[in-house]
């Protein structure tokens, strides 16, 4: 076994994006949250980063623009209204084609909301969220060592394809605390070898100007279909997805995040008496994981979600009417028990 | 084996440490745990608990429905918490704060004066170390000696000074019956 460490989500995200070489965190406090934003401030100077604290949402979005037009590693955090506010920054970073990194530990809503745990994000991350035709990569980790690894991983895929990435976990997995092991220092990648990025021309070459104003429609089509390009590249390489007892299971259950630890839990139990259920959970929830929904052969699929039902829809569109495809939520920032999903599941044997 | 475990009482009261060392003494026994604290508003003078599962198998929610063990000290927490212990399970109350006895008769009950017994050795406050020791001599999910390591580590430096009066109350819980 490695070196351990335990710390609660949030904090992981903040540690893990400090060793792949995150210098530059812009943010502004909301509960299930702060503790990216608090961590980033007792450690990101120390490590010679830059932590601030914005006067708002909307200024730490645009300050993550700046920073990751000028090449750095940089992310924010928030949770649900404070992500709502951040949503103009997203789309003109992702119509900039930058790279950077967005925590969305979700709580309830719509509005204000609630301070508990939640999935009802999961349209705005994957459907655009902000005005027009662009994604962002979505990625949902289920466990505090997962909060690391696709941190790191939401990096190191944003800057290669320069595509804004988004960490989408929510309040159980921001506050909880569970053993893991911390990926490996690295340094950030050098900001003069991003050729968009505006480092200084030294005389060498020619201006790099980061912008998302296209007055000339043909040019804006193109640059779209440009992105689109890579967006298909995205869609065929990075989708991922873990399985669990599919092979045999006559009840799949689809669920992301930390609902998909209470599934498991439900499950765990379940098979214990016999009933053959299995689970699939979404990594990416863009690009959404339909290659390993076309090997699914249950007889029915149960979405399981802490909302009204929304990757609901994702999973529909991926088995195409061959599965039937219930659903079970709680949205408002309840959370069920696994006992009361285990009950749904008994419905569907 | 898969032990679940409620913590409870009022903010300011140690709840989330407590858990914490729990965690922490569990995890470098190489033993699966989850921690998942309340949080929000009612951290504020209001009732405070954290949820624990310490397993030997991957842990699935962190939330726990029905305790093994509940260590609880105050009354608000043991009226929210009393139906949420498995039959056969165990309540470790603080009975210096809680004078009312546990209604079920399905459980096993530990009273004890933790708080008294925590002012005797010089802080009131400091009552969950001496819970927390009665817990691991009662449950052995985690060692002493792992439990003493762990809190002379995480204990924050602005705090050092507690780590030995913390130890000296958890020995203490541990010798009360």
């Amino acid at each position: 076994m490695g070196t351990k460490v335990l710390l609660k989500g949030n904090e992981a995200i903040a540690e893990a994006a400090m060793r792949c070489g995150c210098r530059y965190f812009f943010g502004y406090p909301i509960t299930p949250q702060s503790e990216i934003a608090s961590y980033m401030a007792k450690h990101l100077p120390a490590r010679g980063g830059v932590f601030l604290q914005a006067e708002s949402e909307i200024s730490a979005i645009n300050m993550v623009y700046g920073a990751a037009g000028s090449g750095a590693r940089t992310m924010t955090g928030s949770s649900s209204p404070g992500i709502s506010l951040k949503m103009e920054g997203i789309s003109y970073i992702a119509a900039a084609d930058i790279p950077c990194v967005i925590a969305n530990i979700q709580r309830g809503g719509p509005g204000l909301g609630g301070i508990q745990p939640s999935q009802q994000d999961y349209y705005q991350a994957v459907k655009g969220g902000g005005h027009g035709d662009y994604h962002t990569l979505v990625y949902a980790p289920w466990s505090v060592q997962e909060m690391m690894d696709l941190t790191v991983l939401s990096f190191d895929k944003s800057d290669e394809y320069r595509v804004p990435a988004m960490l989408m976990a929510d309040g159980t997995l921001g506050q909880m605390m569970e053993p893991a092991e911390p990926p490996p220092f690295q340094d950030p990648p050098n900001p003069a070898d991003k050729a968009y990025a505006t480092v200084g021309t030294e005389g060498g070459r020619g201006k790099n100007i980061i912008n998302s104003l296209y007055l000339d429609p043909h040019k804006l089509e193109e640059v779209i279909r440009e992105r689109y390009a890579r967006y298909d590249i995205i869609k065929e390489k990075e989708q991922l997805c873990e399985t669990m007892y599919t092979d045999d299971a006559e009840v799949v259950v689809a669920a992301y995040g930390s609902a998909a630890r209470i599934v498991a839990t439900a499950i765990s139990s379940l098979r214990e008496k016999g009933v053959k259920v299995g689970l699939i959970r979404p990594i990416t929830l863009w690009p959404f994981p339909q290659k390993a929904f076309d090997t699914l052969t249950a007889k029915v699929i149960l979405t399981v979600e802490l909302n009204m039902g929304q990757m609901l829809d994702d999973v529909r569109l991926a088995v195409g009417g061959r599965i039937p495809v219930e659903f079970y939520g709680r949205p408002g920032g309840v959370v069920p028990g696994a006992a009361e999903i285990a009950d749904q599941i008994m419905k569907l044997v | 084996m898969t032990h679940s475990i409620i913590i409870a009482g009022f903010g300011g009261q140690g709840i989330l440490f407590t858990g914490e060392l729990i965690a922490y003494a569990a995890m470098n026994e190489g033993k699966n745990v989850t921690w998942f604290p309340s949080y929000g508003p009612e951290m504020r003078g209001g009732t405070c608990n954290c949820h624990v599962t310490v397993s030997d198998t991957p842990i699935g929610t962190p939330k726990v429905e029905q305790a093994d063990t509940a260590i609880i000290f105050n009354l608000q927490a043991l009226d929210k918490f009393e139906s949420k212990v498995k039959p056969g399970g165990t309540i470790i109350l603080d009975s210096s704060n809680v004078k009312r006895k546990v209604e079920r008769t399905d459980i096993n009950v530990i009273y004890m004066n933790a708080a008294d017994e925590a002012e005797k050795i010089g802080e009131r406050l400091l009552a969950g170390m001496v819970m927390l020791g009665r817990f691991q001599q009662h449950t052995k999910i985690v060692e002493l000696d792992s439990l003493i390591g762990g809190m002379n580590e995480r204990v924050s430096a602005n705090r050092a000074h507690l780590k030995a009066i913390n130890e000296k109350m958890i020995r203490r819980g541990t010798m009360i019956n």
